[in-house]
């Protein structure tokens, strides 16, 4: 202990002191740095790793207030809240709860802890209201459930000190904003009390400082304590002794050595990007589990109760390792973890920090990871995500600002909690960071779009869901209003999930229920079909309802291909480290030898991409000719750009057939030869690759994409546009996917410009389409096109190459499905006996 | 992730070249991509189930969807007539959503309906969302039509033989290489035909349905709607829903 922490030890009141001195503990310097801030009434941001004690350090100040409060005999009790938790997971709040209350009890301090999440049974969420404790530990949804009724001043009123946990994994999401909105509120109803934000190391800690305090106008921010960094991590690549496959995820090549690393440690969390490649994984594993080792799999599909097994066993130490996904990249503390593996391309710097820090809690001892690629690219990408953990660089935050649909439940929510000053309202939510350049025409369209739906054709005004009275103000029209905004609050919108039930040969009732699975997942198959799932290979049956009925299958390969690659697209900070060491031959020595003499080839046949240009190949392969382009901008931004570029070719009639893209590369394949078309001035490729194609191009396409659809989907879920379904509310699912696509197309070709549709648009450009990296790349490449004429494959593009055929068709082809099915008609029509009379 | 193909017809061609032919107890039909049916020899466009005011009916119960759907319906049947000029329009019933639905049609609605009836006879049968006559139509009302040798009604009868019907809202998907594609479509054996619905909120029932498939014989086609044009599939190409 530093001379500076004693001094600073003196100010703990009397129970806390012995409380530390007890435990032959020492305040942390952090700790103390929040207790200071927190008595000069100052909002805070602490960054600190995990096992910095944290979560303490967010309550200290409160413990400490409580403790001295009932020496102050003169005030009663303040019947509001005192501190407010919030955190982004439910098993969390409740986990900081159980620790809260051990040094509140050996303290002996009188405070009130209590959760409030779903699973709180009725009758205590109503006496909360009546009788609110000091510490409420709660979700974003509760807080706008709170929000939205007129106990809100007496709940809130008093409250001290609000702490929010997890804070990077909030800010920036829909869920984030409104929670944000909430924030506004709640300041509005406590000007007093102070905000923490408790977040792990993040490139920008600005924007979540900005977070923490209103804004009015100039950019308010709240202080900001860094806790020490503990052990720096020790982080290594398995250089593995066999052949690094050219394309796939599934890692397969390094089995036995991932084994070998579980059966040398103790407890190993062992994490993928996706809920197949953990199936496939842990299946693999199970193969050659000679010893018998207690291995499970976890991941968000598998049954809960399935789920809460292996999290006790875990926290128990019975594991040896548990295969999981991002499922298990936040929440509660394993101490006895001591290894983490990273199967895959981590895809991100921030996410692998995040991950590692799941090994070894302790501060100050390091934490060990090894990353195992799957394919050659994925031990580029690894490389890149070392040296940048090394440094201790984050990736960007993706600018964005609060999204309109949450905007409007949040605006009907406040007409719940009683009438509403349009202008006040307006203020207080731009007081929220991510709302703060909030225009008021973007206000008053979702005002209106609450109250009517907000169409140029007003059509509705009699069928308003809240009015504005003789004073300005508005109100809900009726009770149900509220009834319906409660049903639909939150901003989590699942895709449609079936139950997957196992079932004993022709049963079609009981069995066991092993977890979910997407709908659009089940909707490919046929009975028979073979797929792995929950660590088994099953059988498809058939559906009833809301479940897919399977057997166990004696089959020993699957046949439906799990194969997807990876959820989360390479960031663009990953990628450009990525280009840079590409560019760099110098910087190949620390590459597998494998690695490095592909990298070799290429240089000496192709051309190697350039930091900042954009590599593109043509060459002719087996009857058709193709074009590969190398922008290293992640399969998102690829996929948005090989359909519009395939557009722009189809109308220079060079007949393309298809495309593919992966996180790096993109290929487009034809019958027109491409090299000769360029060679003779036919096509150009900085033309092909003008950035506008995101004007009437992407515009065309937008019409039309699955993609866009379903973002829409959403955005009119969490408006409040569509009731959200429920299970058993509504007979069947596909109803709801079909009515929102129907008002999509009824909508975009009557009121472009309606707000629903600019919040999609928002989503897309950020989301699913990645618009705003594609047009950055566009920009960036233009005039720096370096196209390569070759005779055959480079070594480069072997691994997108490899992905054609082997990918879901997706997207736009609709009609050319439908040609396609009709000419097998046609061919059996000739063999059949029907005849149209 | 995704292949595109290159559009097979070419949208400069006569709109009529890209209609389906078929044979109907005798009768030859067009089938229209915009979701109606061409009756040469009587001159008749037939359309059916258009729901108007739907989007309005569900305003009422607290569900703003977007007020253009009436309007989207009648452009499509307005460009068929365009197309065709039919001497007679033939609505299949359900042709509002509910009974007061007539009087919620706005002014724009209301002159697209009489543009499309202009110098054409309006024959409106009744249906189970609109059994009454409704004055705001014009045209004339009837239960159902019997005209060269077939019958015109909302909803299919058991065992019936050379009629057209609307009601079930017929659609097929179809699953391929990974992919599922669902769209509205004509169902027939060529004995019968139930049409698709035209309005632009009406949802669908899968033609491999019982209440859809129990109605024809065991081999029946499904016409389904595309871009451009139709695409006939035999029944056992279409997947059941799910």
């Amino acid at each position: 202990m530093t001379v500076l922490d004693r001094q600073s030890a003196i100010d703990l009141p009397e129970p806390f002191h012995s409380w530390f001195a007890g435990r032959g503990w020492a305040p942390r310097a952090h700790q103390f740095a929040l207790l200071e801030r927190a008595r000069q009434g100052r909002s805070t941001l602490l960054i600190a790793p995990t096992g910095a004690g944290k979560t303490l350090a967010g309550f200290l100040p409160t413990l400490v207030e409580l403790a001295e409060r009932p020496r102050n005999r003169n005030n009663p009790r303040p019947p509001g809240l005192h501190t407010l938790y919030i955190s982004p997971l439910k098993a969390l709040a409740v986990d900081v709860a159980r620790n809260l209350e051990r040094p509140a009890e050996e303290m002996a301090l009188p405070i009130r802890i209590e959760t409030r999440t779903g699973d709180t049974p009725a009758s205590r969420r109503q006496r909360q209201r009546r009788d609110p404790p000091d510490i409420l530990l709660t979700t974003p949804e509760q807080i706008a459930l709170l929000l939205a009724s007129a106990d809100a001043p007496h709940l809130f009123g008093d409250l001290r000190r609000i702490v929010l946990d997890e804070l990077h994994a909030l800010a920036g999401s829909k869920r984030g904003d409104l929670l944000s909105l909430g924030l506004a509120r709640i300041r509005a109803l406590a000007p007093e009390a102070q905000t923490v934000g408790l977040s792990a190391t993040v490139a920008d800690p600005d924007t979540l400082r900005r977070w923490l305090v209103p804004q009015r106008g100039t950019s308010e921010m709240g202080d900001l304590v860094i806790a020490e960094a503990g052990a720096a991590p020790e982080l290594s690549m398995l250089d593995s002794v066999a052949h690094v496959p050219w394309a796939g995820h599934t890692a397969k090549h390094s089995l036995g050595e991932i084994y070998a690393l579980i059966t040398a440690n103790t407890t190993t969390l062992v994490f993928v990007n996706t809920r197949m490649q953990a199936e496939l994984l842990f299946q693999e594993l199970w193969h050659i589990n000679e010893l018998n080792l207690p291995i499970a799999l976890h991941h968000g599909s598998l049954d809960v109760s399935q789920r809460r097994r292996v999290e006790a066993a875990m926290g128990e130490g019975r594991l040896k390792a548990v295969v999981c996904t991002s499922s298990l990249d936040l929440g509660i503390d394993w101490g006895a973890v001591d290894l983490v593996i990273n199967v895959g391309a981590p895809k991100g710097s921030s996410r692998l920090m995040q991950r590692i820090g799941r090994a070894n809690h302790r501060l100050d001892e390091p934490s060990r990871a090894v990353l195992v690629p799957a394919n050659r690219f994925e031990v580029l990408e690894c490389r890149a995500a070392m040296e940048a953990v090394r440094a201790g660089a984050q990736d960007g935050a993706v600018e964005r600002s609060g999204a309109l649909d949450v905007l409007a439940q949040h605006v009907l929510g406040m007409a719940c909690a009683g009438p509403f000053d349009a202008d006040a309202l307006y203020e207080e939510i731009r007081s929220a960071d991510p709302y703060s350049a909030l225009p008021r025409k973007d206000f008053d369209d979702v005002l209106a779009f609450d109250a009517t739906g907000g169409y140029a054709l007003r059509a509705y005004e009699r069928f308003a869901r809240i009015r504005q009275m003789k004073d300005g103000r508005w109100r809900v029209a009726n009770p149900m209003v509220a009834q319906q905004y409660r049903l639909n609050v939150g901003t989590i919108v699942e895709a449609t999930m079936l139950k997957v039930r196992l079932v004993g040969g022709k049963a079609r009732y009981g069995g066991r229920v092993l977890g979910e699975v997407e709908e659009y997942f089940v909707e490919t198959m046929s009975p028979g079909d073979t797929f792995v799932f929950a660590g088994e290979i099953l059988e498809y049956r058939t559906i009833v309802e809301d479940t897919v009925l399977v057997v166990r299958s004696h089959a020993k390969e699957p046949k439906v291909p799990s194969y997807e690659g990876g959820k989360f697209p390479l960031s663009t900070f990953l990628a450009a480290g990525v280009r840079a060491m590409l560019a760099d031959p110098a910087r190949w020595k620390s590459l597998p030898t494998q690695v490095r003499e592909w990298l070799e080839i290429q240089r000496r046949r192709s051309r190697l991409p350039g930091r900042e240009d954009l590599l593109v190949e043509t060459f002719p392969r087996g009857g058709r000719h193709y074009l590969v382009a190398y922008p290293f901008e992640g399969r998102l931004a690829h996929q948005t750009l090989g359909m519009l570029l395939t557009r722009r070719l189809e109308r220079a009639r060079l007949k393309p057939l298809g495309f593919v893209a992966n996180d790096y590369a993109l290929a487009i394949y034809g019958i027109s030869d491409l090299s000769l078309a360029i060679r003779q001035g036919r096509l150009d490729l900085g033309e092909l690759f003008d950035a506008d194609m995101l004007g009437d191009d992407l515009e065309a396409w937008l019409a039309e994409a699955a993609l866009m659809k379903r973002t829409f989907r959403q955005c009119a879920i969490i408006a409040g546009l569509i009731e959200r379904r429920f299970p058993g509310k509504e007979k069947n699912s596909r109803q709801v996917t079909m009515s929102t696509d129907l008002v999509y197309d009824v909508l975009r070709a009557h009121e472009p410009d309606h707000v629903l549709l600019r919040a999609a648009r928002q989503d897309a450009a950020t989301g699913l389409m990645d618009l705003k990296r594609l047009s950055g790349m566009l920009m960036r490449i233009r005039g720096r096109i370096d196209h390569v004429e070759l005779d055959r494959v480079s070594p480069l593009a072997v691994p997108v190459m490899l992905e054609i055929g082997r990918e879901m068709v997706g997207g736009e082809a609709a009609d050319a499905l439908l040609a396609e099915a009709e000419d097998e008609l046609v061919e059996e029509a000739m063999r059949g006996d029907y005849r149209v009379q | 992730m995704a292949i595109t193909a290159c559009s097979e017809v070419d949208d400069a061609a006569d709109p009529s070249d890209a209609a389906g032919v078929i044979a109907l107890a005798g009768a030859e039909l067009r089938l229209d991509p915009a979701g109606g049916l061409f009756w040469p020899a009587e001159q008749m466009l037939i359309v059916a189930d258009l729901h108007l005011e739907k989007g309005s009916s569900f305003a009422a119960r607290g569900i703003a969807l977007p007020p253009y759907d009436s309007r989207a319906t009648l452009m499509l049947l307005a460009g068929m007539v365009e197309r065709w000029r039919p001497r007679a329009v033939v609505s299949l019933g359900d042709t509002l959503h509910d009974r007061r639905a007539g009087s919620r049609l706005g002014p724009a609605e209301r002159d697209l309906l009489a543009g499309i009836g202009h110098g054409r006879e309006m024959l409106w049968i009744a249906g189970n969302h609109d059994p009454d006559v409704v004055p705001e139509l014009g045209g004339v009302h009837l239960p159902e039509l019997a005209v060269g040798g077939l019958v015109l009604r909302h909803e299919p009868r058991a065992g019936a033989v050379r009629e057209i019907a609307g009601h079930l809202h017929p659609v097929a998907r179809v699953v391929r290489r990974g992919r599922a594609v669902r769209r509205r479509c004509f169902a027939t054996d060529g004995r019968r035909l139930v049409m698709p619905a035209l309005g632009a909120y009406a949802g669908g029932l899968n033609v491999r349905d019982r209440a859809l498939a129990g109605l024809f014989a065991p081999s029946f086609e499904a016409h389904l709607i595309g871009g451009a044009r139709t695409y006939r599939l035999a029944h056992h190409v279409c997947a059941p829903d799910r």
